[in-house]
């Protein structure tokens, strides 16, 4: 199924919010433009929040997976 | 220095401020925004702050206001997002209105009229605001402020359904709202829109992850919107949900809903035909939540239904 090749990847699962967001914010500014990030998410209150501050950072959410209690995201950094 | 003669007859003295005599009445100073403090001759001056916001450059000069004018050099935020400077001596009203007017700061008003407006922060800066909160503050502060109404009349703006300018406590209050709609031809069925709505009014279909939206349980907050990776669901309207009636108080009462998705453009019209309505059914006193009680909201309603459209009493 997933055909995108992750960059890099940052395990959040147990990590609270906003925590959660800013380590995806600082390693998404530490990548090149158009590269892609996985992040896993918690369900629950991570997966309502992160997606959205990430989209209001300009990032892309190219793909979602869905795994036992937690998610699976690929971001690509916005040019 | 100015010369002070006072003759204290309660609530009415005679003030001689520069040779003019001048009656001052504690009971009408409240129309202007002077609150008599418990200590003599003091008193709170309330400043008119619509929506609680201010540029530092005005911040700075008030703040240079209060400290020249306040007896014992503090301010207040009133519960209502305006600024009050503390124990200022009646006798100085009339220099420090003359100065607040230099640098273009009003005081505010108390009593039986149209209050200042209370907003929160709304779309300009808060994720999650629908709607221009602090605009609309700004409007009505500019075309409402002050008019006469029975009894106190206060409007806020929220511009979300987390309501934290407490719409629902207001004679009228305005809560942004969002009508999302789903393109399916966008959808990948990823399921974070059911993670992502805190009302159980999306559920994924459990082959396909498409959302299943009950349309009964949204609450139009836009969070599915926001968090939709694909741009599938999006904003097909934003407005305002209107609330009348609500007060806080000794006895309290929750504001009822009379419409949902009033657009922006249509709030002016709004509130001054429900002015209209409150003067010309309202008692002396009577705050609008009990006047709709005692004539009854459909009276109301037909009145406001040119500019409701929609609006039916809720059964």
């Amino acid at each position: 199924m997933s055909e995108v090749k992750a960059d890099a990847f940052l395990d959040l699962r147990g990590v609270l919010c906003p925590i959660n967001f800013v380590k995806t914010k600082l390693k998404l500014d530490a990548m090149e433009p158009g590269e892609i990030l996985e992040v896993s998410l918690d369900s629950g209150e991570p997966i309502q929040n992160v997606p959205k501050s990430i989209k209001e950072e300009g990032h892309k959410i190219l793909e979602v997976t869905r795994e036992e209690g937690f998610f699976r995201l690929k971001i690509q950094k916005n040019a | 220095m100015t010369d002070h003669s006072i003759e204290d007859n309660s609530s009415k003295v005679t003030v001689n401020i520069a040779g003019q005599e001048q009656k001052v009445d504690f009971n009408d100073l409240k129309s202007g925004g002077f609150i008599k403090q418990r200590q003599k001759d003091l008193f709170v001056v309330r400043l008119r702050c619509p929506g609680g916001r201010l540029s530092t450059k005005k911040l700075v000069e008030i703040a240079k206001l209060a400290e020249k004018y306040s007896k014992k050099g503090v301010v207040h935020f009133s519960f209502r997002q305006s600024l009050e400077i503390l124990y200022v001596d009646y006798r100085d009203f009339n220099a420090l209105v003359a100065e607040l007017e230099k640098i273009g700061q009003k005081v505010a008003s108390c009593g039986p009229r149209v209050r200042v407006p209370t907003a929160c922060g709304g779309c300009e800066y808060n994720p999650n605001g629908l709607t221009d909160t602090q605009k609309m503050a700004e409007m009505v502060d500019q075309k409402f402020f002050g008019t006469p109404t029975p009894h106190k009349f206060k409007t806020s703006f929220s511009g979300c359904p987390i309501d934290c300018a407490r719409t629902k406590e207001m004679d009228f209050g305005f809560q942004g709202v969002v009508d999302p709609t789903w393109e399916e031809d966008l959808c990948t069925g990823c399921t974070i829109c059911a993670q992502a709505c805190k009302e159980d009014a999306i559920v994924s279909d459990p082959d396909s992850g498409k959302p299943i939206f009950d349309p009964m349980k949204c609450i139009y907050c836009g969070d599915c919107i926001r968090a939709c990776p694909t741009e599938s669901w999006k904003p097909k309207r934003y407005g305002h949900i209107v609330r009348i009636g609500g007060k806080h108080g000794r006895h309290p009462m929750e504001a009822i809903e009379v419409c949902k998705f009033l657009p922006d453009e249509k709030v002016e019209e709004a509130i001054g035909k429900t002015i209209e309505w409150y003067n010309a059914n309202g008692k002396r006193g009577e705050r609008l939540g009990n006047t709709i009680r005692r004539v009854g909201l459909q009276s109301y309603l037909d009145f406001m239904e040119p500019i409701f459209n929609n609006a039916k009493a809720p059964a």
